[in-house]
């Protein structure tokens, strides 16, 4: 029986990509995340659902450069990380931060734009995360689910703007994962030039013959 | 023992060869998988870590001299209870020395608090410039417990240790065309390693209506806990307004300066829609980034307090700003 190549790779993206989230909910009750735990655990289930978005849509722009195919196994275990850090971020907000009041909730939700795009960005991913199995890409058609995990960007994008908006003064990390998510743009935006050439090409040869 | 060499195993106890490799390849895997993950968790960590760092190896305790109250207990204290020593030191905004919560703690040991002076100029009668230690001798030291009411909403309770600016510009005789009080923090990036950076336009600068000055409440801090001001919480000589947000509370005096024109404020100047000259603590007014209207006590509850209006100082305060538009002059 052969074994897909690196049968190791999405258990341990799992079992590493959650850890920290486990030593959160083993540090935070018993005081060990400083003075406002709250904020520790918010930002750094923010910052990692961010990092782990950023990185499944690495994925593809990896492959068209540098011609690797194991990032492409590992995408849907990366955006499900991220989903499950924005999920957390969100539930920490709610329920450690806000403790649960609805009415403070959505009027965050509805009058701060920063917590307005923060908000978006989660329930783009919500649609993603339940078709991220095989059966609902066999359902939906491969194109069509494309199309639909082109949110994916969208979320990332409000993603990085949330983190902009969020801070006080200093911009320098969340305009890195800006320059991040452009430099993934441009390397698709060129793919898809360079494709568009191409069968310019192929149809501009197949009317001269 | 015997000398002997060990007998050959029967070869019914032989590993067969293809499963001797699938052995392996197993141990390979295994060994990927745990190299793998603990790479994942180590990468996440190193980008999370500085919101989770221990921080009880940078509280100061060494060298910080105990102070001598004159009165222990005053009109203004609150009964509240009071945010430890640790975290009322590990837990500061102090840009000059980094942006962290934790990054004045860490960072704040190159500031030289002594040898200290202090100019006190503008539209004063008797302008001078004094030592830090003489111009602390001029006043009994009182020891204030206040509540801090931070922008960014969190809270402490923090007895402070200091005299009323009110009897320092007493002092300095205002003439009568002082209208405002202006104070700036030490500019010197060897020793507020922070100004290197051009995240605030330095020196910090802050100021305050004179008669906000000469109130009661407004103190000039030179201790906490009984002990000598810690280098991240302002050292040598802050000033404390607690019925407004915290950023006015300037730390590291070397001017205070009186004046005709309202000054110009550092956070004024870099966000003026976010951050207005007055800043008292008002739940009615948001800031336009989050609400104001609540805030988490440090070291407290889990669950947000109420923020109350002049940060429960009304009582004391309101009066001074009768017939003003608070949300316009937030």
């Amino acid at each position: 029986m052969a074994s897909p190549p690196h049968p190791w790779l999405n258990p341990a993206l799992t079992v590493g990509g959650l850890a920290p989230l486990m030593m959160l909910a083993v540090q935070g009750p018993r005081g060990d995340l400083g003075p406002n735990a709250v904020e520790a655990a918010l930002n750094q289930t923010g910052l990692f659902a961010l990092v782990l978005l950023t990185a499944s849509l690495a994925c593809t722009p990896l492959r068209l450069v540098f011609k690797w195919t194991w990032p492409a196994r590992i995408r849907r275990t990366l955006g499900l990380l991220a989903f499950t850090y924005a999920a957390s971020h969100f539930l920490v907000y709610a329920v450690l931060d806000q403790g649960l009041k609805l009415g403070a909730i959505l009027e965050d939700i509805g009058k701060r734009p920063f917590i307005t795009v923060g908000f978006t960005a989660l329930m783009l991913l919500v649609p993603l995360a339940v078709t991220s199995t095989n059966a609902w890409v066999r359902r939906l058609g491969f194109p069509r689910w494309q199309r639909l995990h082109r949110l994916a960007y969208v979320a990332a994008v409000l993603g990085v703007v949330h983190f902009v908006w969020r801070v006080k003064k200093d911009l320098t990390e969340p305009l890195l994962y800006a320059a991040v998510l452009a430099l993934l743009f441009a390397v698709r935006g060129a793919e898809a030039m360079r494709k568009r050439r191409a069968r310019a090409a192929v149809a501009a040869r197949s009317a001269a013959s | 023992m015997s000398d002997k060499p060990p007998a050959e195993p029967p070869s019914s106890e032989v590993t067969p060869e293809a499963l001797y490799l699938r052995r392996r390849e197993f141990l390979k895997n295994t060994g990927l998988f745990a190299g793998t993950a603990a790479a994942v968790a180590g990468g996440l960590y190193l980008l999370g870590r500085k919101q989770t760092r221990p921080m009880d190896a940078f509280v100061p305790d060494a060298g910080l001299l105990d102070l001598p109250v004159a009165k222990a207990k005053g009109p203004y204290d609150t009964d509240e209870p009071r945010t430890s020593y640790e975290d009322v030191t590990t837990y500061n905004n102090f840009y000059e020395f980094g942006l962290d919560k934790n990054d004045p703690a860490r960072f704040a040991h190159s500031l030289k608090p002594r040898p200290w002076t202090v100019v006190i100029d503008g539209e004063v009668h008797k302008p001078q410039t004094v030592d830090i230690d003489q111009l602390t001798s001029w006043f009994p030291l009182e020891e204030r417990i206040y509540r801090m009411r931070c922008v960014e909403a969190w809270s402490m309770v923090i007895p402070w240790l200091g005299f009323p600016l009110g009897e320092l510009l007493k002092r300095v005789e205002p003439t009568s065309q002082a209208k405002y009080v202006a104070f700036t923090t030490l500019q010197d990036p060897e020793q507020m390693p922070g100004q290197k950076r051009g995240t605030l336009d330095w020196p910090y600068v802050e100021g305050l209506r004179l008669d906000e000055a000469q109130h009661p409440l407004t103190l000039m801090a030179v201790g906490l806990y009984g002990r000598q001001l810690p280098n991240q919480n302002g050292a040598p000589m802050r000033l404390v307004v607690p019925w407004k947000y915290g950023f006015k509370g300037i730390k590291s005096i070397v001017r205070i300066s009186l004046t005709r024109e309202e000054p110009p404020t550092t956070w004024n100047l870099a966000a003026p829609g976010e951050y207005g000259f007055y800043a008292n603590v008002n739940p009615a007014v948001s800031h336009p980034r989050w609400s104001q209207a609540s805030e988490r006590r440090i070291g407290g509850d889990l669950e947000r307090r109420p923020t109350l209006p002049f940060n429960g100082y009304a009582e004391q305060v309101a009066h001074l700003y009768a017939g003003m538009d608070l949300r316009k002059n937030f």
